[in-house]
């Protein structure tokens, strides 16, 4: 958790992500989808970082650009100290050895044709490695995951769903990556299978040293398994920090009301907890307000719209502070320790 | 407060199995239930342990193959089981009525929400088009679509996913049900909207005295909009309590087990999740005995021979199928 002075293993720097802006032959242009607007984050060497939000935040996108799966409309993505934003296909390749992805699905994500050990050494005839090397990696990697090598010549559907997830952990780890992106790796699987997970993956961390970029809408799943973690709200990381920072003293009213939405398991607390609801639902990507982005849904803002030195401005019947409306803030503080982009970073309720 | 309310809905003994004469596998094993006016009753468990099964049964909406083979299911003096299915049909929606889990292949892509709300209500009452639209209106009104006179001629996919399991909420209580089923109301939804969804069911429970049945795997819900909970594992119920004995004393050790599985966004960070070792048992080989013995971390020798039963433990309704129930304790 105490990072000393490496260097990051992955760095996102400004990466915007615009999906179908052309501009046609008759100069017609499209404004087209804003998914990832000016991200900023860096992972380090055994660490996790959490990546969290709401449908249609972007955190899925922003994976998938960090392993170059998609290409950021402008930007830079480090790894291992190089820019690979431009890299050739051929060049891309041999990184990606080092980069792999375990996705949410583990009945859709594996080939339903290929037996156990072809999914899991696929990845190693890909990457041109020897027949019996690629036996003794297989089974390396299916041992690591808690399944029996002798269990390799079944097929997928033969699996539970949280064996499953184990094969495509496997596949992934079988290169012996130094970055795993999990995309919602346990959401699809129940709560006694996702703790099982769950301790497996920080077993492997704890041996490999791999880091981890994990996706996830569960916020007490990627507390427990998170080092560091990001908020994503509408393309944009509006804050991110320590996983104590976040979850003990979150500064931004969308993390707050995200964190007040979570039911506890206890039903004394529960029943005696404030929620601090949130106006609406999560806006569109297409059409995303001018200002900061969470301002239509801000009870923070309408409440400083209340204190009489603030300029304000009427939307509708509501009053919020003019620089919501107009300013889009940026992200003030650490990123390594806690950041945060709001107006009113240190108000409270 | 549920001494005074009269029972609703009082599943007895009921047992469902899948297949043919030859090959029967059981499903559902001698599971009671019941619901009281005003009352949330939760069902917790994992997939397919029947705690959806149990109400598709009761309602005589399950597949084919899937048949009662033992037990009853009263609603106001009759035997669902036992109705043909024209007094069935005329009970469903009126009587009981239920929200599915996935709003968007429970809403028809080509028929617009309006549409949708108003067949179900020309289906039972005796209403013109425009009474029925005028009512639909009301309904999406009710469950907070916001401008709903422009909203109800809207497709399922201008909807956001929110906004679709409210349309199907509205359409669940356009007949007044008395006990309205949620299976997993909210398990696709955001937290966020997963808050503004189980508010909207409390509020209107308390507004129309009807009983919610509450089905999910989610205890943090549970803990804080259920009155009593029944936890299934393996087609039976495990135990059933009220949700301040379940959480705070729990007598059977599935429960136990499940508390210490998930993460908690209010316990110490680092602490170790312990997971329920193996997998849930095959419904067509089920072991002698007790079906969590396998699984189980108070596990004795004769667990894996005996019989279990749903057994009181207290004079106040607080059932538990474990022979150790005064062993466990959800410290150790």
């Amino acid at each position: 958790m105490t990072h000393p002075a490496h260097t990051p293993l992955l760095e996102l720097k400004n990466i915007c992500k615009t999906f179908n802006d052309t501009t046609s032959w008759r100069g017609r242009s499209s404004k087209g989808v804003q998914a990832v607007a000016n991200a900023t984050l860096s992972l380090y060497p055994n660490e996790t970082l959490g990546l969290v939000g709401e449908t249609g935040s972007g955190k899925s996108t922003l994976g998938r650009i960090a392993l170059r799966l998609i290409a950021p409309s402008s930007g830079t993505v480090m790894f291992e100290g190089q820019d690979i934003t431009h890299l050739p296909a051929r060049l891309m390749r041999e990184k990606r050895q080092r980069m792999q992805m375990v996705f949410q699905d583990p009945y859709g994500s594996l080939d339903p044709r290929m037996s156990v050990d072809k999914l899991v050494s696929e990845p190693l005839s890909v990457h041109d490695v020897s027949y019996a090397e690629r036996q003794e990696k297989m089974q390396a990697a299916l041992r690591q995951v808690g399944l029996d090598p002798s269990l390799a010549h079944r097929y997928p559907h033969e699996f539970s769903g949280g064996q499953r997830q184990r094969i495509g952990i496997a596949r992934a780890m079988v290169l012996d990556p130094t970055l795993l992106v999990l995309d919602e790796p346990v959401s699809a699987l129940d709560v006694s299978i996702q703790a099982q997970v769950l301790n497996l993956l920080h077993e492997i961390q704890v041996r490999t040293q791999v880091s981890y970029l994990f996706i996830a809408h569960d916020l007490s799943v990627v507390r427990h398994i998170s080092h560091r973690v990001a908020v994503m709200y509408l393309g944009r990381i509006v804050e991110i920090g320590t996983r104590d920072a976040i979850y003990t003293r979150p500064k931004h009213p969308y993390t707050v009301s995200l964190l007040s939405a979570v039911p506890i398991p206890d039903p004394d607390l529960e029943r005696t907890r404030k929620r601090i609801p949130l106006i609406g639902e999560i806006g569109s990507a297409n059409n995303t307000p001018n200002g900061c982005r969470f301002h239509p849904r801000c009870p923070r803002a309408r409440e400083m719209a209340q204190q009489p030195s603030i300029a304000k401005q009427k939307i509708g019947s509501i009053e919020i502070p003019i620089i919501c409306t107009t300013q889009d803030p940026a992200l003030v503080g650490s990123e390594q320790e806690h950041a945060c982009a709001c107006h009113f970073p240190h108000q409270t309720f | 407060m549920s001494n005074a309310s009269k029972i609703l809905l009082d599943i007895r003994h009921l047992s469902v199995a899948v297949g043919d004469v030859q090959s029967k596998t059981p499903l559902i094993r001698d599971v009671s239930l019941h619901v009281k006016a005003r009352e949330t009753l939760a069902i917790v468990g994992e997939s397919g342990s029947g705690k959806t099964l149990s109400f598709l049964a009761a309602l005589g909406i399950a597949p084919n193959n899937v048949k009662v083979t033992a037990g009853e299911v009263l609603f106001e003096g009759d035997d669902l089981t036992k109705l043909n299915p024209n007094e069935l049909r005329a009970r469903r929606g009126t009587a009981i009525s239920m929200v599915f889990q996935d709003p968007l292949s429970a809403l028809n892509p080509v028929f617009s929400i309006g549409t949708q709300i108003i067949e179900v209500l020309r289906a039972h009452l005796p209403m013109t088009h425009a009474q029925a639209r005028a009512r639909a209106i009301e309904l999406l009104e009710r469950v907070h679509i916001p401008d709903p006179h422009r909203r109800v001629d809207d497709y399922p996919h201008q909807f956001s996913g929110g906004m679709r399991q409210r349309a199907l909420i509205a359409m669940a209580i356009a007949l007044e049900p008395k006990v309205l089923i949620a299976d997993e109301p909210t398990t696709a939804l955001d937290v966020t909207v997963q808050a503004q969804v189980l508010e909207l069911l409390s509020q209107l429970r308390e507004e129309t005295g009807m009983a919610l049945v509450l089905i999910t795997h989610d205890l943090g819900l549970v803990a804080r909009h259920a009155d009593r909970v029944a936890v299934f594992y393996a087609g039976s119920v495990v135990e059933q309590a009220g949700v301040q004995d379940l959480f705070h004393e729990p007598r059977h050790p599935y429960t136990v087990s499940l508390f210490r599985t998930i993460p908690r966004l209010d316990s110490p960070a680092n602490t170790a999740l312990t997971p329920i070792v193996g997998q849930p048992p095959n419904l067509a080989q089920l072991p002698e005995g007790c079906p969590f013995a396998p699984r189980c971390y108070l596990v004795k020798p004769d667990c894996g021979s005996a019989q279990v039963k749903l057994v009181d433990t207290t004079n106040k309704e607080h059932l538990s199928a474990c022979h150790y129930w005064p062993e466990v304790h959800p410290e150790s």
